[in-house]
C-alpha cells in the first residue's frame, strides 16, 4: 500500500468517480467527476479503469506529500502543479519520490484537475461508489461525503501501473470556443420565438452563483410560455429555466427531480468542456439532435481503448 | 393509456404516462416500472418515477436512441395497472404536538378545525408515494385531504429537524434527515426514513402506501424519537 499525506485541501478538493447509480429513484444524487473526459485519461495513464477512484482538484490549493515512493497521474486542467520546485503538466504519468510533495496553486487553464493512482484511490464504496456528496453524506475518504482533508491520507493497494503520456491529439483542448452541443428537450416549443433565437445565438456568461448541483447561465432572459410543470426526473445536462428567464446546467450533484421547463441537455462532452470554465467566462450554445451526439460520443469514447 | 416517449438526454428518454397528478395513476406506475426494468435489464443505468412520469437512463453505449425508443415500445405494449397492494405498505408513527409541529394552529386556523380534527384527518388517510426527491429518503406522498392544503412557507426554515412531518399544498412528507425547508411542520416520526445499512435503503419507494399512526410523547420516545424542540436546534 502506498500512501500519500494531505498537506492542504479545500471544500472543492474531493474524492469522485464515475458517481453513484441505481439509486436515482430513491432520492440520492448521481454525483461523481464533473469533467468526466479528464477523469478518464488520468486513469488511462495508469491503465486504470476509466472509472477508478480520483481526487478531482478544482482551482487549487492542494498538496499532498508522498510517504513512500508513488506513481500517479495528473490531467484536466493546468492548475499550476509543481513536483517540490519543477513545474508539471497535465496529461502524464509521474512518480512522487519519498518526501516529495505535488502542489496544486492555481488555475492557468481550465478549472478542474483530476489526480489518478493505480488501481484508484482507495475508498468505500458507499450505494455502490465513492462519489463525495457532502449534502447527502455519501462518499469520499470518510463514507459521510466530506472534502478531502488537510491531514487525512490518501492510500491506494495496486502495485504497479502504466507510465503514459497523453499526445498532443488525445489532449483534450481546454481553451476551446465552441458552442456547447445541446440536445433540445420536449418543452422546447413552449418557449417564444425570440427566447428560441437568444437561446442559441447570444453569448451567456457564467455566474459565480455555481457549484456541483448546477451552474447558472446570465444573459438576455428566456420567456417560457407554456403551462406549468409537475416535477419530473431530470437529466445531467439538463438547462432548466426558472421563472427569472436565466437557465441553470444541472450537474452532477443536482436533486433528483424538478418541475422547471428545460430547454434541453448538453452532451455529455459539452458537459466536460463546460466544467473546465471559470465563472465571468462566456459560452454559447448550439442545438444537436439526440441520434448526432450519440454517434459522436460512441466516437470519442473510443479512444479510451 | 397511451404512454407518450419524450427526448431528455443524449441517454435519457420520458415516458409520460398522465398529464395530472392521481392516486390511481401509481398502479399503471408500477406496472410500466417493472416492465421497464426487465425489458431494459443490465442495460438501465436508472429509473427515476415522479407522478406522472417515468425517466429512462439508459447505458448508451449498449443502446442507440431508437433501439431505446423500442424497448420501452415493447415494454410498454397491453400495460396493466399492478393490482393493489402491490408495493409495500407502512405505519410511521408521528407525534403530533405544536413543539415540533408549529403549523398545526395554521392549519387549523386556515381550516377552521380543531387541531384534534387536523391531526385525525392527516392521519386517517393511506397516502401514496409518488416520488422520491430533495434528499435521499424523502417520499413525496399525497394527496391530503384538501381542506388541509396549505402553501409552503414563504421563507423556508434554514434547519428542520430529521423526521419532521409536513405539509405543502395536497402533499405530505417527512424530513429523513437535517435539512433546510420550507414545508408546514405538523409532528415528527421516529422512523429511520434512509439507512444505508438497510436493504433497499429507503424505507419508503414509490407505489408504497402510508399511513400515519398518531402516537404519545412517550410512546415517541420509546421508539427512538428525538424531542428537541426546532429553536434549540440552532
Amino acid at each position: 500500500m502506498s500512501r500519500l499525506l494531505i498537506e492542504a485541501s479545500t471544500p472543492l478538493c474531493l474524492l469522485q468517480d464515475a458517481g453513484r447509480f441505481g439509486v436515482r429513484h430513491l432520492g440520492v444524487t448521481q454525483g461523481g467527476a464533473l469533467d468526466w473526459v479528464s477523469m478518464s485519461w488520468a486513469n488511462w495513464l495508469l491503465g486504470n479503469a476509466l472509472d477508478a477512484p480520483v481526487v478531482e482538484v478544482t482551482l487549487g490549493g492542494f498538496t499532498v506529500q508522498a510517504e513512500e515512493y508513488c506513481l500517479l497521474a495528473l490531467a484536466g486542467a493546468d492548475l499550476g502543479a509543481y513536483v517540490d520546485e519543477r513545474a508539471i503538466s497535465p496529461g502524464r504519468s509521474f512518480i512522487l519520490q519519498k518526501g516529495q510533495r505535488l502542489r496544486f496553486t492555481q488555475p492557468f487553464s481550465g478549472a478542474r484537475a483530476y489526480l489518478a493512482a493505480p488501481g484508484g484511490f482507495d475508498a468505500p464504496k458507499v450505494l455502490g461508489s465513492c462519489a463525495s456528496v457532502g449534502r447527502e453524506e455519501l462518499g469520499g475518504l470518510d463514507g459521510l461525503g466530506r472534502a478531502l482533508a488537510e491531514g487525512a491520507y490518501l492510500r491506494y493497494s495496486s502495485a504497479g501501473g502504466d507510465m503514459r503520456v497523453l499526445s498532443a491529439e488525445q489532449l483534450p483542448n481546454l481553451q476551446s470556443k465552441a458552442p456547447l452541443e445541446l440536445i433540445v428537450g420536449a418543452q422546447i416549443g413552449q418557449f417564444s420565438g425570440q427566447s428560441l433565437f437568444d437561446a442559441f445565438n447570444t453569448e451567456w456568461t457564467l455566474d459565480s452563483r455555481a457549484d456541483r448541483m448546477g451552474m447558472r447561465l446570465l444573459g438576455t432572459p428566456l420567456q417560457y410560455q407554456g403551462p406549468s410543470l409537475i416535477s419530473e426526473g431530470i437529466p445531467l445536462g439538463g438547462i432548466q429555466v426558472p421563472p427569472d428567464g436565466q437557465p441553470i446546467v444541472l450537474l452532477n450533484d443536482r436533486q433528483t427531480i424538478g418541475g422547471y421547463p428545460r430547454l434541453g441537455a448538453l452532451t455529455p462532452l459539452a458537459l466536460a468542456r463546460l466544467a473546465q470554465c471559470l465563472p465571468g467566462e462566456k459560452v454559447r450554445l448550439v442545438p444537436v439532435v439526440q441520434e448526432t451526439a450519440h454517434q459522436q460520443h460512441v466516437e470519442y469514447v473510443r479512444r479510451f481503448h | 393509456m397511451k404512454p407518450r416517449i419524450e427526448v431528455v438526454a443524449i441517454d435519457c428518454l420520458m415516458v409520460r404516462l398522465f398529464d395530472v397528478i392521481a392516486e390511481d395513476n401509481m398502479p399503471w406506475m408500477l406496472a410500466a416500472t417493472r416492465r421497464l426494468r426487465e425489458g431494459f435489464g443490465a442495460a438501465l443505468v436508472d429509473l427515476v418515477p415522479s407522478y406522472t412520469t417515468l425517466m429512462v437512463h439508459y447505458d448508451l453505449l449498449a443502446l442507440s436512441p431508437a433501439l431505446a425508443r423500442e424497448l420501452i415500445s415493447l415494454a410498454l405494449n397491453g400495460l396493466q395497472p399492478e393490482p393493489k397492494g402491490s408495493g409495500q405498505s407502512h405505519v410511521l408513527p408521528v407525534w403530533y404536538d405544536l413543539s415540533v409541529g408549529p403549523e398545526l394552529t395554521v392549519l387549523a386556523q386556515r381550516s377552521g378545525l380543531s387541531v384534534e380534527e387536523v391531526i385525525r384527518r392527516h392521519s386517517q388517510h393511506e397516502y401514496q408515494v409518488f416520488a422520491l426527491g430533495f434528499a435521499p429518503g424523502f417520499a413525496f406522498m399525497g394527496l391530503v385531504d384538501e381542506v388541509l392544503a396549505t402553501p409552503r412557507l414563504n421563507t423556508p426554515r434554514k434547519r428542520i429537524a430529521a423526521g419532521s412531518v409536513g405539509i405543502a399544498e395536497r402533499q405530505t412528507a417527512a424530513y429523513p434527515v437535517v435539512s433546510p425547508g420550507g414545508w408546514n411542520l405538523i409532528g415528527r416520526t421516529p422512523a429511520k426514513l434512509f439507512d444505508r445499512a438497510r436493504d433497499g435503503y429507503s424505507l419508503m419507494q414509490p407505489g408504497d402506501t402510508v399511513r400515519f399512526e398518531p402516537v404519545d410523547h412517550a410512546e415517541f420516545i420509546n421508539l427512538g424519537g428525538d424531542d428537541t424542540p426546532l429553536e434549540a436546534q440552532a
